[in-house]
This record gives structure tokens, C-alpha cells and sequence, in this order.
């Protein structure tokens, strides 16, 4: 370890950021004898946040960034001029050993730039997990990467020793990722994502009959998908989220808006900013596809391909449904509470056990959590004050208008406002 | 008004339960020795701890609510609040008074309010889970110093034991000035005193001398990675510190200057 290191970590660190994933959740494992760390489960745990307030949870870092793909929308593009660096195996081993040590971080979460071809890039990533594995005996969270194109035997192996494996797919519709990525196909992304299907499957059964058969990528996999970068409608991403969370395995789909790195190419829009509120509403599209059970048609469809911007995609499914509503929240059933708008998993749980003991008011609900700014417009319940008509009797254009956020601008009455027509 | 007098331990208020169900009066508020009473009250009873009335209490307990139900009490007695006592006093009473268990009736504003207070509680139990950093000394002993809100060190300790199995460990508590000493066999509980060798502890940072020789390196590796993976296009601030509140940057290492 010398100083050479931190100039190497803040090159290749620098090279990883854009990924999203991160997250250490999915499996469960106490420490044993003679090994260091254990993986918590639940949510995983999120040792910092950075300033653009993305958790630090996993060491993210590439093994190198030398690549020998063009992708248009890669920060390491091999026709970009920027700082190059690899890691040794032994230095990023005591990188991440020594992070945990001080519980800096859960794991290491590594991913690399494409040398030579995808199987020798491969063999390499597996080394570094299998050296932490073994040699090291790290207890901790590993998070690889699976390079497009890699043979089956090598992402085997990864799954050995890795908790989560994952494939991105970047560009939804085939056509687009050729434009920005020639040298890359749709099949080159989904064949390792079915070898670690396969992978996790075959091991599942084996479990069931041998008790200490290895485990194969307990954590699944996970895959991302960059938003704003080709023409692609909120239609055609959540379609393809919704068909691989079809899948046994798929664990998250991550939305990356796309942050504009190589200006110079103009095969790509010039974004001032990177298009936050739409990933925003992607995510909380994926949520109402995770963990509100709705369907994919009932989010987008073909007349309503991209998500409304200003409100959220719950709230915009209410409006467009008004015959759902209002719903007695003294009766209606757990699924029906869940399409409020205002009501969340834990609300809605809250109020299933305690609607038992005497039936439930407006007063409550407040106190349970419920959002009663935006619930009150969609339920019926002991004690719902008079004056609340609720969004049949006004009609959903007048509730959208008074649920939309107020332009924070703070006009003194008093005061005289002058245009200059700026 | 009845007042009843308690040594504020979680052995105290249980006692408090039997002398009041003995008495048959229960009492409007809980004070401590040495608090200010009120201008005017009906009764004054100070409760002597016995351990036994209030094991008999919590075997009541026991019979009325599902387990996971006593952790809530005995997690929230940690958040140290001043309202704490008196509101597991009225929780206990209506479980014991209650022909079924109360623990899901969010409808009682007292349920709810410990199931809040449990639930901040627990979210310090995370912070610290979050937020700990250690330090390594030159004799291989990691060190972490660290001010959680609530009493929640305890409840990590476990957490930490299973974690770090190979390292020896101290987690201090600046705030109430203790904390857990791990020498690779089990934990034992410590504490520095002012004028103790150990007392340069109690700012909270190891000093350069007693570092090991990697350590710098390490925390500046560290500092380097922090800013590097951020995305300077999203910058955040406020969700930087709603996520990492600016409390427990005292002691993160990514935060020192």
C-alpha cells in the first residue's frame, strides 16, 4: 500500500460512479469461526452518502478502466482521453479488507472496463472475489459485475463466491443500443443474465436436498437502465422492468438518468441536467410494480406511454380511475387500501391490524401516518370532516389542480409588481 | 393528583405497576428523587426497586403480550425521554386491564406513541450501525468513539461481535460516557475516567502517536474515495444531510478535514 494507490482509487473510483446499484440487501449470513464480517439482510446497511446524496454502501470501483469498446454513453469509452489505471488483485484485496476493518463499507461491489475480450476480463473480476473468498476468508458483501459476453463456465464461478451478480442492460430497445453501442447486442446481455438464472436455480434445488450445497448468487441479480439518452418512452422501460422482475431472479432494476459525459457526440441529446424527476417517477413506478401490486398496463399504456412529471404515478392512476374510489377505510381489503394515494405499505398495514379494535377516523388515520392531504380526497371513514367532497364530487382535474405542488416563489401582496418582460 | 416517586430504572417503573395495582390508586405522573413536585397533589407514594415485584409484573406481562411486544417496551425505555416512564406505566396498565392483547390497536394514541418512540430508537441502533468508524491503534485495537441520540449502544453490540470476530474493538459512548471493550472472546463493558491514562480517549480521535502505521493512509484512501464517487451534475445537499445528519459527522472519518 503506498501513495501510488490514491491516485489509482480516485481514477477508478471515479470511472465507477455512474452505476447506480449499491445496494448490500438480500442475504443473510452470521459470521463463522475464523472468517471476517457477515452480511445483514433486510435493506443491507449504508455506511454514508455521498454530497449528491447516493448511499456509499459497497466499495464501488472498476478493476480498471481501459476498455476496448466505443459505447457513446460510457465515461471510458476507449476514444476518451482520461487518466487510465488497473488495480492489482492483492492491492484491491487489502483495499477492501481493510475499508471493512473500520466499517467504512459492506463489501466491494466491482466492475471493470473490457480488456482484450470479455472472458479474460471476466477471469480477472472472479479472481478478485475468489482471493477474498479464500485467501482473505471475507464474510462480507460481493457485488460483480458480469461482462457482457462472458462464457458460462466463468460466471459459474462468480456465482460461487459473489452475493449478487448483475448484467446492465443500458438501452432498452435493441436498435437504439446499436446506434450508441455497435460493437454491442441485446443477446450479449441476456445470455449471462440466464446463466445466473440458471445458476441460482440449480443451486436452490440442490440446497433442498444436500444441506451444505454451495450457494449460487444468494442475493440474485440486479440490472440497470439508462433513462434519457435514447428515444425510449417510460412505456417501453417499465415493460421491460416489469418482464424481468417476471423473471425468478431479478431482484432490482436501477434507472441511471443520464448524465451527459461525452458532450462531443452527437448521437446524443445535449442535457444541461440530467433528467431527475423522470427517473424519480420511473422509481416509484417500479415500486408500485414491486410492492403495491399493480400491473405494468395499469401504470403506462399506449395512450398513456410517459409518466406525468408533476404527480406521482399512484396518484395519476387514481385520477384516471375515479369509479375505484372512495374506499371505506373501515372495510375496503388490504390490495384496495394500497391504491390510495397517501397510503403507504406501512400505513396500510397499520391500519389492517388496528381497524380490529374500533373503527377508524379521520384523527387516526392522521396520527398513523396516512397522508391526509392527498388520502382524503379518495377515502371514507368515521369523522371525515364535512367540508371533504371527496373525488367524484369534484371531478379529478379539480383535485389534480389542488394536489400539485406550490410554486415556492413568495409574492408580497403589498407590493407592486412591475413587468419588465424578462 | 397522585405522584409517584421512582429511581428512574426499568426495575423502578415496573415496581411502580405492582405498588399501584396493590394501592389501587394510579398515579397522574412519575417523578424521580430530587425532581420539583408540583404546587399542589392528593398523594405521595415513593416506590422502594424490588426486584421481585417487578419480575411478578413482567411474568404478568408475559401472559398479555407477544414477546416482540416486550422488546418494544424495553427498546423504548433506552430512548431515555422524559416522557418514557409514565407512558409504558399507562401502556402496562391497559395491557394488564385489556381481556386481549393491545399491541396492534394503533387507534391508542399511548400504542402508537411507544410503537414512534420504538421505532426512533431503532433508527439509532441503525445510525450507529451506519456511522461507526473505527480507528486502528498501533496494538491492533480498533477504536470508535460516537454520541447516538438515544441509549442505543447496547443493542449493537451484538451487531459488531459477530462482525468484527477477528479484530479486537471499543465502541465509547461520548455522550454517556461509556462503552463496549471486545477482546476477541466477549464483551465487557468500560469506561475512562477523566484522570485516567486512557482519558485523551474522551475527545473521541486517536492520536497520531498511538496510530497504527497505515492508518493515516487508510483514512486518507478513504476521504479520496468519498469525494470521487460523487456526481458533481446531482449534487444534493439536503438530502446529503437528511441521509447523514450533521450530528454524527463529528466522528466520520470522511467528514474530518
Amino acid at each position: 500500500m503506498n501513495e501510488n494507490v490514491l491516485a489509482k482509487l480516485k481514477i477508478l473510483a471515479e470511472s465507477a460512479k455512474y452505476d447506480v446499484s449499491c445496494s448490500s440487501s438480500g442475504t443473510v449470513r452470521s459470521n463463522k469461526p475464523g472468517l471476517l464480517g457477515n452480511t445483514v439482510g433486510g435493506w443491507g446497511i449504508c455506511h454514508s452518502f455521498a454530497e449528491d446524496g447516493r448511499c456509499i454502501s459497497l466499495l464501488k470501483i472498476m478493476l480498471t478502466n481501459y476498455c476496448i469498446y466505443d459505447c457513446a454513453y460510457c465515461i471510458n469509452r476507449r476514444s476518451n482521453d482520461l487518466p487510465r489505471a488497473t488495480f492489482s488483485v492483492s492491492e484491491l484485496v487489502e483495499l477492501t479488507m481493510e475499508f471493512y476493518r473500520r466499517n467504512y463499507i459492506e463489501g466491494l461491489f466491482l466492475s471493470s472496463g473490457v480488456v482484450r475480450n470479455p472472458d479474460y476480463t471476466m477471469e480477472r473480476l472472479v479472481r478478485v472475489a475468489k482471493d477474498l473468498r479464500q485467501v482473505h476468508r471475507f464474510n462480507g458483501y460481493i457485488h460483480l459485475k458480469s461482462i457482457p459476453g462472458a462464457s458460462r463456465e466463468l460466471v459459474n464461478e462468480a456465482g460461487l463466491y459473489a452475493d449478487r451478480l448483475s448484467v446492465n442492460v443500458e438501452i432498452p430497445k435493441e436498435e437504439n443500443l446499436k446506434l450508441l453501442a455497435p460493437e454491442k447486442d441485446h443477446k450479449s446481455v441476456f445470455a449471462p443474465m440466464k446463466y445466473i438464472q440458471q445458476g441460482v436455480l440449480e443451486s436452490k434445488e440442490e440446497r433442498q436436498k444436500f444441506r451444505h450445497a454451495p450457494r449460487f448468487a444468494p442475493a440474485g441479480q440486479s440490472t440497470q437502465v439508462i433513462v434519457g439518452a435514447t428515444s425510449e418512452s417510460d412505456k417501453d422501460i417499465l415493460f421491460l422492468s416489469s418482464a424481468l422482475y417476471n423473471r425468478p431472479t431479478m431482484k432490482r432494476v436501477y434507472y441511471s438518468g443520464y448524465v451527459s459525459v461525452n458532450t462531443y457526440d452527437k448521437r446524443l441529446p445535449a442535457l444541461k441536467q440530467p433528467p431527475l424527476v423522470r427517473e424519480n417517477r420511473l422509481y416509484q413506478a417500479d415500486w408500485l410494480l414491486r410492492f403495491y401490486q399493480f400491473k405494468v398496463d395499469e401504470i403506462v399504456d399506449d395512450s398513456y406511454p410517459d409518466l406525468d412529471l408533476e404527480i406521482d404515478p399512484k396518484l395519476s392512476w387514481a385520477l384516471r380511475h375515479p369509479e375505484h374510489f372512495p374506499v371505506d377505510i373501515n372495510k375496503a381489503d388490504y390490495e384496495m387500501l394500497l391504491r390510495v394515494p397517501g397510503i403507504g405499505v406501512k400505513s396500510a398495514k397499520l391500519i389492517v391490524a388496528s381497524r380490529r379494535f374500533s373503527r377508524l377516523g379521520f384523527y387516526e388515520l392522521k396520527k398513523i401516518g396516512v397522508v391526509m392531504k392527498k388520502a382524503q380526497y379518495f377515502i371514507t371513514c368515521k369523522e371525515l370532516p364535512l367540508q371533504i367532497q371527496t373525488v367524484n364530487e369534484l371531478s379529478p382535474q379539480r383535485v389534480r389542480t389542488l394536489l400539485l405542488p406550490k410554486s415556492k416563489k413568495k409574492v408580497d401582496e403589498r407590493q407592486l409588481v412591475l413587468d419588465f418582460g424578462e | 393528583m397522585n405522584i409517584y416517586i421512582y429511581d428512574k430504572t426499568f426495575d423502578g417503573l415496573l415496581t411502580a405497576v405492582f405498588d399501584a395495582y396493590f394501592r389501587k390508586t394510579f398515579p397522574d405522573e412519575l417523578l424521580s428523587e430530587g425532581d420539583a413536585l408540583p404546587l399542589f397533589y392528593d398523594e405521595l407514594h415513593t416506590v422502594v426497586t424490588d426486584e421481585e415485584k417487578a419480575a411478578r409484573v413482567w411474568r404478568g406481562l408475559q401472559k398479555k403480550v407477544s414477546s416482540s411486544a416486550l422488546g418494544c417496551l424495553t427498546q423504548s425505555w433506552l430512548s431515555e425521554l422524559p416522557e418514557v416512564g409514565m407512558l409504558i406505566f399507562r401502556y402496562i396498565r391497559k395491557a394488564i386491564d385489556s381481556p386481549r392483547s393491545i399491541e396492534t390497536n394503533f387507534a391508542d394514541p399511548d400504542v402508537l406513541q411507544l410503537a414512534q418512540i420504538w421505532k426512533k430508537v431503532d433508527g439509532e441502533r441503525v445510525h450507529l450501525m451506519q456511522f461507526v468508524r473505527f480507528q486502528k491503534a498501533a496494538d491492533g485495537t480498533f477504536f470508535a468513539a460516537f454520541e447516538p441520540q438515544f441509549n442505543a449502544l447496547p443493542l449493537t453490540v451484538h451487531h459488531f461481535k459477530d462482525r468484527f470476530a477477528d479484530q479486537k474493538w471499543i465502541i465509547y459512548d461520548m455522550k454517556r460516557r461509556y462503552g463496549f471493550y471486545y477482546d476477541l472472546q466477549e464483551v465487557t463493558t468500560i469506561s475512562f475516567d477523566d484522570g485516567s491514562r486512557e482519558s485523551h480517549l474522551i475527545t473521541g480521535m486517536l492520536d497520531e502517536s498511538l496510530m497504527d502505521k497505515d492508518e493515516k493512509l487508510f483514512q486518507q484512501l478513504w476521504k479520496t474515495y468519498f469525494k470521487a464517487i460523487c456526481i458533481k451534475e446531482r449534487i444534493n445537499p439536503r438530502k446529503h444531510r437528511q441521509d447523514m445528519p450533521v450530528r454524527y459527522w463529528k466522528y466520520l472519518t470522511e467528514k474530518q478535514r
